[in-house]
């Protein structure tokens, strides 16, 4: 209990022990209920209510002595027929709400006991509605009313409650406290057993309930500004206004505080409001009403006043007015102390301020809102859409009501089709944790059951692939004004050039880009740019290996979209789906891309892969996206049989590491094993051949389809940790990719078979099944083996055997790298390898950065030794595996 | 298995009955009192307040209350109640 609280007495305490315990056991005893057990209940308690509703509203009157009995009874109806109307089919047991589209159900589970604690102004109304909410949703109440409304509110839980036990509820689901008093309040706020405050009323309780540490729905004051613009229909705005502010002499916390009127339209305003019974106030009346509705020392309005007549209220201060009068109406010129009425007078009592421009309005509007309003309600009544959007814009309110009512217009479900309500979220301006109408959906605890979801994949890949000798020749085929072909110096030296523009057809104007033949740069990509836009091409023949293509790529992205953005463009990304940078859809030109490559390894005539290399920034950038990848592949093998030795056995390394990493990628479907696999085995059979027997036109065509099938497979499947740590240690070394791969080739493979310390999150895959995806392939190279451990060593030796017959360096040692300059830039590498988008989020094994760098350390020893099975491995091998099993 | 079980069977209509016959073996029980709840789908406050008063009276006796079979539901409420410490549970 908070220190400046009187302590209970030991009795006291054990009457309202015994509440909590009736309550609790009530709630425990409501879980085992149904929808339908629920529903059984709740209609019976609905028509118990209606029936009451007028008897209710009497005794409310008698006993708080603010408010109309009529409107009230109103209020009563509205709390049971309309909410009933609300929740009658709402599902508030079970699973309440499926998303079929998303894998999600929603299920309801109860709450246990509400302490709720009602307001004078309208107690009935409330506790009706409160009863009815904690019903349908299995929760069982303890009720607090104010002290000055308690019998009218005993009344109404005393009908709820007999009408639910009637129909099957638990006995003690309902609770009123005797005689309540602030000692027993803060002691039930404070109470373990109590799962929620549900406070409606003043700030105080409001205060009380957030500050008790327990979960809480606390709902308070408002100060409800209205901008009467001159475009409304002011009849309709003058009754409204008038029917909101006098129902129930004004009790309803949303109703109409001050109106803000424009100029133009602000003394017809006032004379409809005169001809309707409200009481224009002089400025001495205004004066007067200030200092005697309103308590200087507080600020806030006098309870004498709350929910009393219009009449009354002037009989009081001493104001003379007609009998009839139903409204007083009082000028102010500004918000604040200075100006007491700008408060929130919950009686018939209306402040008007005339406005010179719709700015000066909305200023004065929100002025009202922050003084004692934030959060709650706020209304507009204007046919001009944008007077209406800057308003709601300007007002921090849970409720703008657009020409309808305020109070009316606020609860829900009369005026409008928000939710019907008897209390009011008033978000964090108003100290409040929300902004709803509060209703059921505030009486759960909702649990979502979040099933696993495959994410749709994809299978992209260029439009048109041709392949084998003398593919060029669909060249013809395409038609163009304008081409540029980008290419080499050494391919133009042997004449490769030529035999490409003999099959572009005639009426073509060609012009020759000859770029170095290296990891392009933004400088040479730029000047590329600068010619197409000069010869104003429509398309771009990329000859050459990689780094040409990957240049034609960037200089076709930014000549159809110059406003690119390379840096952006090359931004890290985790998944390409979800990523931040946003590839140009708009397009200025647009030129075919065409790309016959010149080396069996990158595939890059088929990748939505360009690497640039940003000389200025010493850094690379890598772009993704598959409005990258050439509309046109040719895969012609008379563009390789040139290629030098060194070369063959790099390039064709490069190819067999991307269909391995393709192939035990957690990206990895059908659609790409079917190329990897395929690759694989093609790899493995014609890479010797053509790096021994580089006049053979079969193995150098098999290498080149080889390349490609593996780049399509990598292009939709991505690679892994061979790649960045190849990355890495190729840029610090400066060793060819193919060659870097290779060194940790067979050291990746004997990685990713075994115990992940790290899993990949992957929803793509049911299980971990890199080492059986390398089982399978060793049974595709017919490697032997009975085990999955058995078959994933055949294949790293195998691996090492095309490695020895490739006269690859079989370790980073033997390229002459000594052991002081490798631990230097071990950890260095390790953590720019971490840091390269090539594996994530696709290797198998999510790879620790010390892993990264044992890597290393394996593949600069070399030739890997078997070792010792663990017991460990007893997770990877102890499975025998078979194809049914995939 | 202890010598000195009582077994009652309770059903949805008669829990708190069968609540109340097995209070008053608690006397002559020196092991257990065993509750079959297999019959109970649910049960209301007043069975719960029988539960209750049987777990109170059984740690004054030293006897253990086990209750058989009793379904998720019902296991909840006791749960919800903090009663499962004072009582054991069989399948």
């Amino acid at each position: 209990m908070p220190e400046n609280v009187p302590s209970l007495s030991e009795d006291r305490i054990g009457y309202l022990e015994g509440l909590v315990t009736q309550a609790r056991a009530a709630a425990a005893v409501f879980t085992q209920y149904t929808q339908e057990d629920v529903d059984r209940i709740v209609k019976p308690m609905v028509t118990a209510g209606m029936e009451q509703a007028q008897h209710l509203a009497r005794l409310a009157v008698e006993e708080t002595r603010l408010g109309v009995m009529e409107d009230k009874a109103m209020k009563n109806m509205v709390a049971t027929e309309f909410v009933y109307n609300y929740v009658k089919d709402k599902r508030t047991v079970g699973q309440i709400r499926e998303f079929p589209e998303r894998n999600l159900v929603e299920v309801a589970e109860p709450i246990g006991v509400i302490f709720s604690l009602t307001p004078i102004t309208n107690p009935t109304a409330t506790v009706l509605f409160k009863c009815i909410m904690a019903i349908k949703t299995r929760n069982a109440v303890i009720f607090s009313p104010h002290p000055k409304a308690w019998r009218c509110c005993r009344e109404a839980m005393r009908i709820m409650y007999e009408a639910a036990v009637k129909h099957g509820a638990p006995e003690g689901v309902f609770t009123c406290l005797e005689s309540p008093t602030l000692p027993d309040n803060v002691y039930l706020m404070h109470h373990k057993h109590v799962a929620l405050i549900d406070a409606t009323g003043g700030p105080g309780v409001v205060k009380a309930a957030y500050s008790s540490g327990k979960p809480a729905l606390g709902v308070g004051a408002g100060n409800t500004p209205v901008y009467l613009e001159k475009t409304a229909d002011l009849d309709m705005a003058v009754v409204d206004i008038l029917t909101s502010k006098t129902f129930d002499n004004g009790t309803i916390c949303a109703s109409e505080q001050t109106v803000v009127i424009d100029d133009e339209i602000y003394d017809l305003v006032l004379k409809k409001f005169a001809g309707l019974d409200a009481h224009i106030c002089s400025a001495e009346e205004t004066e007067l009403l200030g200092r005697t509705v309103i308590d200087p020392e507080t600020g806030f309005a006098r309870p004498m006043a709350i929910g009393q007549k219009a009449t009354t209220i002037a009989s009081v201060v001493g104001l003379s007015v007609k009998p009839n009068t139903r409204l007083l109406i009082a000028p102010i010129h500004g918000v604040g102390r200075a100006h007491p009425l700008s408060v929130e007078k919950l009686f018939p009592l209306l402040a008007v301020y005339r406005a010179r421009s719709v700015d000066e309005a909305l200023k004065v509007c929100v002025d009202v809102n922050h003084a004692g309003g934030i959060g709650h309600t706020a209304v507009v009544f204007s046919r001009n859409d944008e007077v209406i959007r800057k308003f709601s814009e300007a007002l921090n309110a849970g409720r703008i009501i657009v020409n309808s009512p305020g109070s009316v217009g606020a609860i829900g479900g009369v005026y409008n089709d928000m939710v019907p309500t008897f209390s009011f979220g008033c978000g964090t301006g108003g100290g409040n944790s929300t902004t709803d109408n509060v209703n059921v959906y505030h009486y759960l605890n909702i649990k979502r059951v979040a099933r696993r979801t495959q994410q749709h994949m994809w299978y992209r890949i260029p439009n048109q692939i041709y392949f084998n000798r003398n593919a060029v020749e669909n060249l013809g085929q395409f038609p163009s004004r304008s081409t540029i072909m980008v290419t080499s110096p050494v391919l133009e030296q042997i004449g490769h050039v030529d035999i490409v523009r003999r099959y572009i057809p005639p009426q073509t104007h060609v012009h020759v880009l000859v770029i170095p033949d290296a990891e392009p740069e933004v400088k040479v990509v730029m000047q590329g740019v600068e010619e197409l836009r000069f010869y104003k091409v429509d398309q771009i023949v990329a000859l050459g290996g990689g780094s040409v293509i990957d240049a034609a790529k960037i200089m076709r992205l930014l000549y159809e979209s110059p406003e690119a953005n390379l840096e952006e463009l090359g931004a890290p990304f985790l998944d390409i789906r979800k990523r931040v940078a946003e590839y140009p859809t708009e397009k200025t030109n647009r030129a075919r891309l065409i790309a016959i490559s010149t080396t069996s390894g990158t595939g890059s005539e088929v990748t939505p892969i360009a690497v640039l290399i940003d000389k200025q920034r010493k850094r690379k950038v890598t772009l993704a996206d598959y409005s990258l990848s050439p509309d046109v592949a040719i895969v012609d093998p008379q563009f390789v049989m040139s290629m030098p030795k060194g070369l063959t056995a790099d390039t064709g390394i490069d190819c067999l590491t991307h269909a391995l990493e393709a192939a035990v990628s957690v990206y990895s479907s059908p659609y790409t094993d079917c190329n990897a696999m395929q690759a694989i085995r093609m790899a493995f059979k014609f890479l010797p051949v053509a790096y021994e027997h580089p006049g053979d036109e079969e193995a150098r065509s098999m290498m080149h389809n080889a390349a490609c099938l593996a780049a399509l497979a990598f292009s939709n499947a991505s690679v892994g940790v061979n790649h960045a740590l190849a990355h890495a240690f190729g840029a610090r070394f400066g060793v060819a990719h193919g060659r870097a791969n290779a060194l940790l080739l067979p050291h990746v493979i004997a990685y990713n078979a075994s115990v992940p310390s790290k899993f990949m999150p992957s929803p793509h895959q049911k299980a971990y099944v890199a080492h059986k995806k390398y089982a399978m392939i060793a049974d595709l190279l017919g490697l032997g083996g009975n085990t999955i451990a058995e078959k994933v060593d055949h294949l790293v030796a195998a691996t090492e055997q095309l490695l020895d017959r490739l006269a690859i360096p079989r370790s980073i040692a033997d390229l002459g790298i000594s052991q002081e300059d490798f631990a230097r830039a071990v950890p260095e590498l390790a953590e720019i390898a971490f840091d390269d988008p090539s594996w994530r989020p696709t290797n198998p094994r999510m790879p620790l950065v010390s892993e990264l760098a044992d890597l290393l350390w394996s593949a600069y020893r070399g030739r890997r030794q078997p070792k010792e099975p663990t017991e460990k491995d007893g997770f990877a091998y102890a499975d025998e595996y078979s194809l049914a099993q995939k | 298995m202890p010598m000195n079980t009582v077994w009652l069977k309770s059903d949805e209509m008669g829990a708190v009955p069968a609540l109340q016959e097995a209070i008053q073996h608690l006397d002559g029980a020196r092991g257990e009192v065993v509750l079959d709840f297999s019959g109970v789908e649910r049960i209301d406050v007043r069975a719960l307040g029988a539960i209750e008063e049987l777990a109170a009276s059984a740690d004054t006796k030293a006897v253990k209350v086990v209750l058989h079979n009793v379904n998720v539901a019902v296991y909840k409420v006791i749960k919800l109640m903090r009663l499962e410490p004072r009582l054991s549970f069989r399948t």
